[in-house]
């Protein structure tokens, strides 16, 4: 059975896994969606993409960012039906530019990975609500610090 | 006219206050004898008699000549405190002894002269500001001298060295150039107050900033060629904000120009794997290749980018498409606001359009080791930067005894860091703080005393309660003697004891200090003045949900930085993203916390039952994330292995994981995820509401500690 003790002004409660069974009662504020404050994932309300995101880790900021913004909001708002079929060019130019960085950008071609050597270093608590092909799981991964 | 109108005023004012006095007294005394003779006799007028007329005559001359010598000396008392008041602003900032000289000079002069030597210093002028190229002089050193009120006297000795020799060389070998001295001897009073701000120790741009100056104007040296004349964002500072603020900016400006500008050597890096992962790592290499393993086995550099990332500060105005470029190893010394630009150490100046100060802070040092000699400052570290990490390690396999002074985050880090190498080398690992307990300050005392005893398992010998009295070396050893009379004796000492943060542009650029947190004061979207904002350990802000405050964390850097570059583009967001922390102890203790942590709020903590699974060691490899890293090996096993067999039976001691809850008036403003990894998203979410929860048992139910 779980138990508290008081030690000061501190309180101690020691529960065990059957107490948490129950579902929690405590109420939490409605998040609103279109909060302007609030960080969003890789997409915002407006449809738009956050290249700030810490997901996109040093994509879009880089030396080859531009090709990247490029590459990718063509992608994004591409409507064919295998899309960013269209984007090729634009996907080629950008992993020339990479292949001119090979330090920040590891040889894995086109799906953008996040460089190891230069992860960001943002939390990922905030980021993204939709899922870019591959970097973020890479750049999640090797964010520092903690991306639990 | 200012010194006329209030002369005339003390004059009058002295004059008439006498004549009153005297007057009345006359008239009393009048009076009396007039009384004695006729009653109705007002005042000493022409009827009263010629003996009496001669006292008046006299008691009148008197009061005048009185008037008359308290005026002159209240004039010449004024201008004496005049000119020692400008000598004391002169050389109150540190880089203006030379200033001061000038005001020296004037003074140093007898007094009555002191007008008559404004022509001689024409000649002086003339052949002075002739040096049209001078090299940048010893102006480092100078910069970093303490504030050394320069004495009249010592001045003035200097300045008769100075004045009959004022040819090039001899300026040139002097202390500070002459030229903007100078110009600021013109001895009026407001122009000089401005001009004293203004004048940095190197003359050559200086001069030429000069508002009122009608001088030859100096040309900048050769030596400033590889700085940018200007730079659309200017970032003061290389480290974790500054960074984050270039990316992202570069993020959302296309094309953006983003200077960095830091004293450091280093390009922009992070500093918490330099208290833990580079500790753990096994490559002897590690000092230099600065590299680490992450919790998923990758290894790391502890620079966010290399070198290619970034591009000469040379190019930044040409290349196409913007970029970041680094400015080591200069110091902004001084900001002009109104201006829009900086100057740097070397003189060289940078104009801004929007400019970012991200200048951190430098550790702390205890008094008594400031005080106690160069013996004993050589054997203290303190750390903060890349160059005291290699240092100590070093240290660390050279000496037998290292005491960290300091239980906070930083000390107890590298005690448990220091403390597992200890085990291989033949080291002993002291620590010793004033609180009751390792995290004293932030944990709650039945915490931190759990703490402690993980502390002293990875081989610290820990002191707790211990106040350093003083410390003396002695027989090839450190002694630090404790207030209550104990005595470590050690061969080196590392001082964790806080960061002072650096705010030197404040007065240059006129931006407010806060007293209370220290840092530069700014706003809920980190802006402390039009086109300034600040991020980081620097920045005093205020926080919407929490209130003012300064947090000194890493993921904070990461966060503001990242507002401050959000709102250097436009976006007017206040700090809303709460920023967390984290720290591992030991392979056993390990938390994540978020807001205002503070062990002098009243706390509730929630705790389970740990199992062998849950240390940060197993969290990690069994989610997958977190940054924690272990090194494979023995003693790491071991330590686990023996953490995990104490448990069940100790239900009352244990708490392996749990939260605890801080509270403000009955609001959660903070929270500390002991042992429980990922659920920061349901924490920061409960700060956010900043609701009134009525039992916070169920509150802890939202994060499932039981479960992994």
């Amino acid at each position: 059975m779980s138990y508290c003790k008081q030690e000061g002004k501190d309180r101690i409660i020691f529960v065990t896994k059957e107490d948490h069974e129950a579902p929690s009662n405590a109420e939490l504020v409605e998040d609103d969606p279109n909060d302007p404050y609030e960080d969003h994932g890789l997409i915002l309300p407006n449809g738009e993409i956050n290249w700030n995101c810490p997901c996109l880790g040093g994509m879009a900021s880089g030396p080859c960012g531009q090709q990247f913004k490029e590459a990718f909001s063509c992608y994004h708002y591409s409507k064919e039906e295998v899309k960013g079929s269209e984007c090729v060019e634009n996907f080629r130019s950008m992993q020339e530019c990479m292949q001119k960085y090979p330090e920040l950008y590891p040889q894995e071609d086109d799906n953008d990975s996040a460089p190891s050597g230069g992860a960001d270093t943002t939390p990922t608590e905030s980021t993204s609500t939709d899922s870019v092909p591959s970097p973020d799981s890479e750049s999640a991964a090797t964010e520092n610090p903690a991306a639990s | 006219m200012f010194k006329c109108k209030t002369v005339w005023n003390k004059l009058a004012r002295a004059s008439s206050t006498l004549c009153l006095q005297n007057a009345r007294k006359s008239v009393l005394r009048h009076g009396r004898r007039l009384e004695m003779m006729q009653k109705a006799q007002m005042s000493s007028g022409p009827t009263g008699g010629g003996g009496e007329n001669t006292l008046y005559y006299v008691l009148v001359g008197a009061t005048c000549l009185g008037g008359g010598i308290y005026t002159y000396r209240t004039v010449s008392g004024d201008k004496e405190r005049y000119n020692e008041r400008m000598i004391e602003i002169a050389s109150r900032p540190k880089q203006r002894p030379q200033a001061a000289e000038a005001v020296a000079r004037i003074v140093a002069k007898p007094k009555e002269e002191a007008i008559a030597k404004a022509p001689t210093l024409e000649p002086e002028e003339s052949a002075v500001t002739e040096p049209s190229v001078e090299e940048p002089t010893v102006s480092e050193p100078v910069v970093e001298e303490p504030v050394t009120e320069p004495t009249v006297e010592a001045l003035s000795s200097e300045l008769v060295l100075e004045s009959p020799e004022p040819d090039t060389a001899e300026v040139k070998q002097s202390e500070e150039p002459i030229a903007p001295v100078v110009e600021s001897a013109e001895p009026t009073p407001v122009p000089m107050a401005e001009h004293v701000p203004e004048i940095p120790p190197d003359s050559d741009s200086a001069v030429t900033a000069e508002p009122a100056s009608a001088d030859v104007p100096l040309e900048p040296t050769a030596a400033h060629s590889d700085v940018p004349e200007h730079a659309p964002y200017l970032l003061i500072g290389g480290g974790t904000a500054a960074f984050a603020a270039a990316r992202s900016i570069r993020a959302r400006d296309p094309g953006a120009r983003v200077l960095i500008v830091t004293e450091e050597s280093d390009l922009p890096y992070m500093r918490p794997p330099l208290s833990k992962e580079l500790w753990f790592s096994d490559d002897p290499k590690v000092t230099e290749t600065l590299r680490f393993k992450q919790w998923n086995g990758k290894e790391r550099s502890i620079y966010f980018q290399p070198a290619s990332f970034y591009i000469s500060p040379v190019d930044l105005a040409k290349v196409e498409n913007g970029g970041v470029a680094v400015l080591t190893g200069r110091k902004v010394v001084h900001m002009d606001v109104r201006g829009n630009k900086i100057k740097l150490s070397d003189g060289a100046e940078i104009s801004y359009d929007k400019c970012l100060i991200a200048t951190g802070g430098v550790p702390r040092n205890l008094q008594v080791i400031d005080r106690a000699g160069e013996d004993v400052k050589n054997r203290t570290t303190l750390f903060r930067k890349i160059e005291d990490f290699r240092s100590l390690e070093k240290i660390s396999r050279e000496v037998k005894s290292i005491t960290i002074i300091g239980g906070g985050f930083l000390g107890s880090e590298l005690a448990c860091a220091i403390g597992r190498r200890s085990a291989n080398l033949d080291l002993e690992v002291i620590q010793l703080f004033p609180e009751k307990g390792n995290m004293g300050k932030v944990l709650p005392e039945y915490l931190s005393n759990w703490t402690t005893e993980k502390v002293k398992k990875e081989g610290v010998n820990v002191i707790t309660d211990a106040v350093v009295k003083n410390v003396n070396y002695k027989n090839g050893k450190l002694e630090i003697k404790l207030k209550d009379g104990r005595q470590v004796t050690t061969d080196h000492i590392v001082a964790a004891v806080g960061l002072e943060s650096s705010v030197e542009l404040a007065k240059s650029a006129g931006l407010e200090v806060d007293s209370d947190f220290g840092g530069y004061r700014v706003n809920a979207e980190l802006q402390a003045r039009s086109n300034i904002w600040v991020a980081g350990d620097a920045a005093c802000f205020y926080d919407i949900k929490l209130g003012r405050r300064r947090v000194e964390h890493h993921d904070h850097a990461v966060v503001s930085g990242r507002l401050a570059g959000e709102n250097m583009t436009g976006a007017n967001k206040p700090y809303w993203h709460q920023s967390m922390f984290w720290s591992d102890l030991g392979p056993d203790v390990g938390y994540e916390a978020i807001g205002i942590v503070d062990s002098s709020l009243p706390t509730v903590g929630v705790f389970a039952e740990a199992t062998a699974k849950d240390t940060p060691k197993a969290a990690t490899e069994q989610s997958g994330t977190g940054i924690r890293s272990e090194s494979e090996t023995e003693e790491v096993a071991e330590a686990v292995k023996s953490g995990a067999a104490a448990p069940p039976n100790q239900k009352e001691e244990d708490y392996g994981k749990g939260v605890i809850f801080y509270l403000r008036d009955k609001v959660v403003v903070g929270i500390v995820l002991w042992n429980v990894f990922n659920r920061m998203p349901i924490a920061r979410k409960i700060i956010k509401d900043g609701e009134e929860h009525a039992d916070l048992n169920e509150v802890a139910k939202l994060f499932n500690i039981h479960e992994d």
